[in-house]
């Protein structure tokens, strides 16, 4: 019976030893790492050459899209925007940014579909229809080496901190929360692939497993998916609230869109 | 919205080995998936790709279902006259796509 203690004695060494390295140690700023940098040779060879980053023929048909007329007014993004170059140089290293009028953050595809119904009224686009992630592509890709500065907005503090919370917070039938790989084990190889940090500098990007560009969105609900949790729906607010932490914790690092991964 | 990226370089000296890459916007559905119902989802391919310069054929290939989407094909030459290269894509459902890159031999 003497041993019965030790046993549980034992059994709690070991719980706090598995639970103690998982609590949240977050990167220190000068230890984060694009997610560029964990890729294979031959994967980082397509990014760097704009001719070969399958994510350019979405940017290639933002680039057209962002000259449609569209919606009852028949107006094109450039009929207001001008010159994206210019006008959108910089936007996408600030979101998600907080909207006004509906009181919380949006992200770039939330932004430019609240655009084509209030400014244009047209139709919003599908969420990962290829009209919206060539549009946001080719938004996105104008900030291309421009340093992240999303939560600069004291309103979205609130946001950042709800994003915060579902990062750290266990989920799934895995029991995992998103800090538990890429704060604590990013160093580190799971089924062979590189745990990442999680630092969404290259959305929309292209992947190689979708043969498509994808956005943050599809990311986080894939790795939801992968914990066995249910994914929140493309848009809900607790996922704009994750991309905005994400965001604000990727803050100084440059915008690499269209980033190819494997 | 079908479109090409082709690299050619603009200039290169008589008799130089050139590299020219081609990336055309395709899904190259393989026609062996389903849908969530079971439904077989046709074969949606590239089934051909060309390049001639100046009217001469220099490169073809065949390609085939267990080929990525957007495929991505290179190959070498070498730079004899100025010119052009024409490029052309031949696929499923009646896919037929063209490009053309023009090159300065000195």
């Amino acid at each position: 019976m003497k041993s019965i203690p030790a046993i549980i004695g034992a059994a709690l060494l070991v719980t706090a030893g598995i639970v103690a390295p998982l609590l949240a140690t977050e990167i220190p700023q000068g230890a984060r790492r694009s997610g560029y940098s964990f890729t294979a040779p031959e994967t980082q060879a397509i990014q760097n050459d704009d001719t070969a980053n399958p994510g350019m023929l979405s940017v290639l048909d933002g680039a057209s899209l962002w000259k449609d007329k569209a919606g009852a007014l028949s107006k094109a993004c450039a009929d207001c925007h001008h010159d994206a170059g210019v006008s959108m140089r910089g936007v996408a290293a600030r979101y998600p940014a907080f909207d006004q009028a509906l009181g919380r953050p949006v992200n770039l595809e939330q932004r430019i579909n609240l655009c084509r119904v209030r400014n244009q009224q047209a139709t919003p686009l599908a969420y990962e229809s290829h009209e919206l992630l060539a549009l946001t592509a080719f938004v996105a890709e104008q900030s291309r080496g421009v340093a992240i500065e999303t939560g600069a907005d004291p309103q979205l503090e609130p946001f950042i901190t709800k994003g915060r919370d579902l990062f750290m917070h266990r989920q799934g039938q895995l029991n995992l929360g998103c800090t538990n790989c890429h704060d604590d084990n990013w160093d580190k190889h799971l089924a062979g692939s590189a745990i990442t940090q999680g630092q969404p500098t290259g959305y929309p990007l292209y992947r190689l497993e979708w043969q498509s560009l994808g956005s943050l969105e599809r990311r986080l609900r894939s790795c939801m998916a992968g914990v066995r949790a249910q994914p929140y729906d493309y848009g809900a607010p607790e996922l704009v609230e994750l991309e905005l932490y994400l965001m604000s914790r990727a803050r100084g690092m440059p915008i690499e869109t269209p980033a190819v991964r494997p | 919205m079908a479109s090409a990226l082709i690299n050619v370089p603009a200039k290169a000296k008589r008799g130089e080995i050139i590299e020219i890459k081609t990336l055309m916007s395709h899904i190259m559905e393989t026609g062996y998936r389903r849908t969530a119902t079971g439904e077989l989802i046709p074969r949606n391919i590239i089934t051909s790709f060309s390049c001639r310069y100046n009217g001469a054929e220099i490169f073809r290939a065949d390609l085939f279902p267990a080929i990525a989407a957007n495929p991505f094909i290179t190959f070498f030459t070498v730079a004899t006259e100025s010119g052009k290269f024409d490029f052309d894509w031949i696929g499923d459902n009646g896919f037929a796509e063209s490009a053309s890159a023009l090159i300065t031999v000195e």
